[in-house]
C-alpha cells in the first residue's frame, strides 16, 4: 500500500514546490532589505510612500466602482435573459466571455480611438471622464466573472415562480429586483465582487494606456526601479488576492436566502440599541 | 351576476393550442375546480386568470372589470404556487407581509393584519423563522396567508399540495376548504387529482386537451359523467364487451344486462359496457338485477375496503366491497357472481371507447 502512495505524493510535493517556492523566494527577499538581518523594512518603505496610498486607494475605489457598475449591469440582465429571453442565453454568454479572449490592449485602443478629445463623446478630454472610461473597461473586464456568478446564482433560486409570486402580490419589475432578486443572489454577486476586486487591483494595461494613477502602473514602475520592494509589493498583492478568496469562500458557500451571521449580528446589535 | 367571468378564451402557442373556447361564469366565494390530466391546459387557464399568460382570444372579466390586459401586479388576486414560491430571503413574518408593504399600508396594519393571517393558519408563532426551517406543509400554509393577506379579489391555488405527503395533503385540503368558506373568497383550484378535486369543490371543471368535458358538481361529475373522458377520468371504470339483445339488454358471456338507459345501437352490435367498482356486489339484492360471472384474479384486502380484480370475459373488472369480519375474501381462482343495477353500468360510445386511455383503473 504504500509504494501506491509514494508515486501520487511525489507528483503532489513538485506541484506544491512549483507554486510555493518562488512565493517563499519572494518573500525571503522581501525581508532582506537590511543587510545580514531578516526585516520589514522593504514594507515600512512601501507603507510610508505616499504614492503607494494614493494609487493604492485609487484603485480600490476603482474596484468599488466597478463592483457597483458590474453588479447593475449584469443583474437585471441575467435576470431578464432568465426570465424572458433564454433562447439568447448562449449569445449572452458569448458576449460576457469576449473579454477573456480579446486582450485588453484591443479594448483600450478601441476606446482611445472612440472616446478622444476630438471624437463626438471626449471622455479623455478630463481626468474625471478618463476615470470614467477606465472604469467601464474594468466592467469589461469583469464581465465574464460577473455574469458567470450571478447567473449560476440565479439558476440554485427558481426566480421564474418568485417572480410571479411578487407580481401576484403586486409587485412591480424594479421592486421585485431589488427586493427579490438580488436578496437572494446577493452570494453570488458578492462572488462575483471578489473576483472583480482582484482583477481590478493589479489591473495594468488599462490604467497604463489611459494614464490613470492606478495601483498596477504603481507596481510595474517600482518593478523596474528598485529591488526590495517589488517583493513587498507582490507579497501585499498576494495577501490581498488571497483575502478575497477567503471571503469568497465564506460568503458563496452558504445556501441562498439563509441569512448569514454577519447580518443576524448586525440585526441584533439593531435591536439591542433600539 | 357572476364574480369571474371567462369568455371564449384560447391560448395558442404558435401552432399548439393548449386552450380553446373556454368560458366559465364564477360566483362570488364559489370554490371551483379544475380538473384534468397534464397538459390538458388548466394550468394554462389558471395563468390566463392570473395574468402570467395573455389569452390569444376571449376575455376575462374580475368583478365587473376586464382584466384581459391588465398586468398582473394590478389584479388583485392572490396565487398560490405548487412549489410555494416562499421569498427565501425573508422571514415568514416579512412574506406574508410583502403583499401589504407593496401596497402601501400603514406599519401598524400591516403587523396587525400579518398576526391575524399567521393566527388564520395557526402559525402565530413562528413568524420569526426563515422559509428552509419549516416543513413543507408549513410553507404552503405561509404561502396561503401571503397570498390571503392583501385580501385580493380571486385565490388562484396551482396544484398547492402535489408536493406535499398524503397525510399533510389531506389535513391542509380540509383546512384550505375550511378557510376559504370562512373567508368566502372565490377561489380557483387547479388539480390533476380527482380526489382533491371531488371532496374540495362546489363545482368541478373537467378538462381535456384545452376544452372543457364538463362543469358540473362533484356528485354529478362523479355519478353522470357526460362523457367517456370524464367517466374514465373521475373515479375508476371497468370496461366489459358485449352485444346488443333485440329486446335491448346487453348480452355479455351470456348474461343479459339490463341498463336504465337502453342502448341505442341496432341488435347484434358489440358495445363497450362501463361499471363503477364500487357498484358491484357479490350478493345479490332486490334492486341489483344485473348479474356476471366472474373469476377472481387477485384480492387486495385495503382494511375497510376489499379490491377484487375480476376476469370477465377477458377483461378486467374491479370491485370494492366492504371488509366484513365474518366473510373472508375469496380465494384467487375461485368464482364469483357479480351483481349490480341497472343504473350501475352505462353504455360507452364506440369511438369513445377505443380511443380513450384513460380508462385504465388506476
Amino acid at each position: 500500500m504504500k509504494a501506491s502512495r509514494t508515486g501520487p505524493a511525489v507528483i503532489v510535493l513538485l506541484g506544491a514546490l512549483y507554486f510555493v517556492l518562488p512565493l517563499v523566494a519572494t518573500f525571503e527577499f522581501s525581508l532582506s532589505m537590511l543587510r545580514s538581518i531578516w526585516s520589514f523594512e522593504a514594507y515600512r518603505v512601501v507603507f510610508a510612500d505616499p504614492q503607494f496610498r494614493t494609487t493604492f486607494s485609487f484603485s480600490v475605489i476603482a474596484a468599488l466602482a466597478t463592483i457597483v457598475l458590474g453588479a447593475l449591469l449584469v443583474v437585471p440582465t441575467a435576470y431578464w435573459v432568465r426570465l424572458r429571453f433564454a433562447k439568447l442565453r448562449p449569445l449572452v454568454e458569448f458576449i460576457t466571455l469576449l473579454p477573456l479572449v480579446i486582450p485588453p490592449i484591443v479594448l483600450v485602443f478601441g476606446y482611445i480611438r472612440l472616446y478622444n478629445s476630438s471624437s463626438w463623446l471626449p471622455f479623455t478630454n478630463s481626468a474625471g471622464g478618463t476615470n470614467l472610461l477606465l472604469v467601464f473597461g474594468y466592467v469589461v473586464l469583469s464581465l465574464p466573472y460577473m455574469f458567470r456568478a450571478v447567473d449560476t446564482g440565479m439558476a440554485a433560486i427558481d426566480i421564474r415562480t418568485l417572480t410571479e409570486a411578487a407580481e401576484s402580490l403586486g409587485a412591480k419589475r424594479s421592486t421585485i429586483l431589488f427586493r427579490v432578486i438580488l436578496p437572494n443572489v446577493r452570494a453570488a454577486v458578492l462572488s462575483g465582487a471578489f473576483l472583480t476586486f482582484a482583477i481590478v487591483i493589479g489591473e495594468f494595461v488599462l490604467a497604463s494606456l489611459l494614464n490613470r494613477p492606478a495601483f498596477g502602473p504603481y507596481l510595474a514602475l517600482i518593478g523596474a526601479n528598485r529591488a526590495y520592494e517589488p517583493a513587498a509589493l507582490a507579497m501585499i498583492a498576494f495577501a490581498i488576492t488571497w483575502a478575497c478568496m477567503g471571503l469568497l469562500q465564506v460568503f458563496a458557500s452558504g445556501p441562498p436566502g439563509r441569512p448569514r451571521s454577519g447580518r443576524s449580528l448586525f440585526k441584533l446589535a439593531r435591536r439591542a440599541a433600539r | 351576476m357572476s364574480f369571474l367571468e371567462i369568455r371564449g378564451v384560447s391560448k395558442s402557442f404558435g401552432q399548439n393550442t393548449v386552450v380553446s373556447d373556454f368560458s366559465l361564469d364564477v360566483a362570488k366565494g364559489e370554490f371551483v375546480s379544475f380538473l384534468g390530466p397534464s397538459g390538458c391546459g388548466k394550468t394554462t387557464m389558471l395563468r390566463m386568470i392570473a395574468g402570467f399568460e395573455t389569452p390569444s382570444a376571449g376575455r376575462i372579466v374580475i368583478d365587473g372589470e376586464d382584466v384581459t390586459a391588465l398586468a398582473p401586479n394590478r389584479r388583485r388576486i392572490g396565487m398560490v404556487f405548487q412549489a410555494y414560491a416562499l421569498f427565501p430571503n425573508l422571514s415568514v413574518a416579512d412574506n406574508v407581509a410583502f403583499g401589504l408593504k407593496v401596497a402601501g399600508r400603514s406599519k401598524p396594519q400591516i403587523s396587525a393584519r400579518v398576526e391575524e393571517m399567521l393566527t388564520l393558519i395557526g402559525l402565530p408563532h413562528l413568524g420569526d423563522r426563515y422559509p428552509y426551517q419549516l416543513s413543507g406543509g408549513q410553507q404552503q400554509r405561509v404561502a396561503l396567508a401571503r397570498a390571503l393577506a392583501p385580501s385580493p379579489r380571486v385565490l388562484l391555488l396551482d396544484e398547492p399540495l402535489s408536493a406535499l405527503d398524503a397525510k399533510i395533503r389531506l389535513s391542509l385540503r380540509e383546512e384550505i376548504r375550511a378557510l376559504q368558506r370562512e373567508l368566502g373568497i372565490t377561489t380557483i383550484f387547479v388539480t390533476h387529482d380527482q380526489e382533491e378535486a371531488l371532496s374540495m369543490s362546489d363545482r368541478i371543471v373537467v378538462m381535456s386537451e384545452g376544452r372543457i368535458e364538463q362543469c358540473d358538481a362533484p356528485f354529478a361529475i362523479y355519478n353522470r359523467p357526460r362523457s367517456r373522458f370524464v367517466a374514465g377520468f373521475v373515479g375508476t371504470l371497468s370496461r366489459v364487451e358485449g352485444i346488443v339483445a333485440p329486446d335491448r339488454s346487453v348480452t355479455v358471456e351470456g348474461c343479459p344486462i339490463i341498463l336504465a338507459e337502453p342502448p341505442r345501437a341496432a341488435a347484434g352490435t358489440p358495445l363497450t359496457l362501463a361499471l363503477r367498482p364500487e357498484a358491484m356486489r357479490l350478493e345479490p339484492s332486490a334492486d341489483r338485477i344485473n348479474r356476471l360471472v366472474a373469476i377472481v384474479e387477485d384480492a387486495h384486502f385495503l382494511g375497510s375496503v376489499v379490491r377484487l380484480k375480476l376476469n370477465v370475459a377477458g377483461g378486467t373488472v374491479l370491485a370494492d366491497t366492504f371488509n366484513r369480519p365474518t366473510t373472508p375474501p375469496p380465494a384467487r381462482g375461485a368464482w364469483v357472481d357479480l351483481h349490480f343495477s341497472p343504473a350501475d353500468v352505462f353504455a360507452l360510445e364506440a369511438d369513445e371507447a377505443t380511443s380513450s386511455k384513460t380508462a385504465e383503473p388506476a
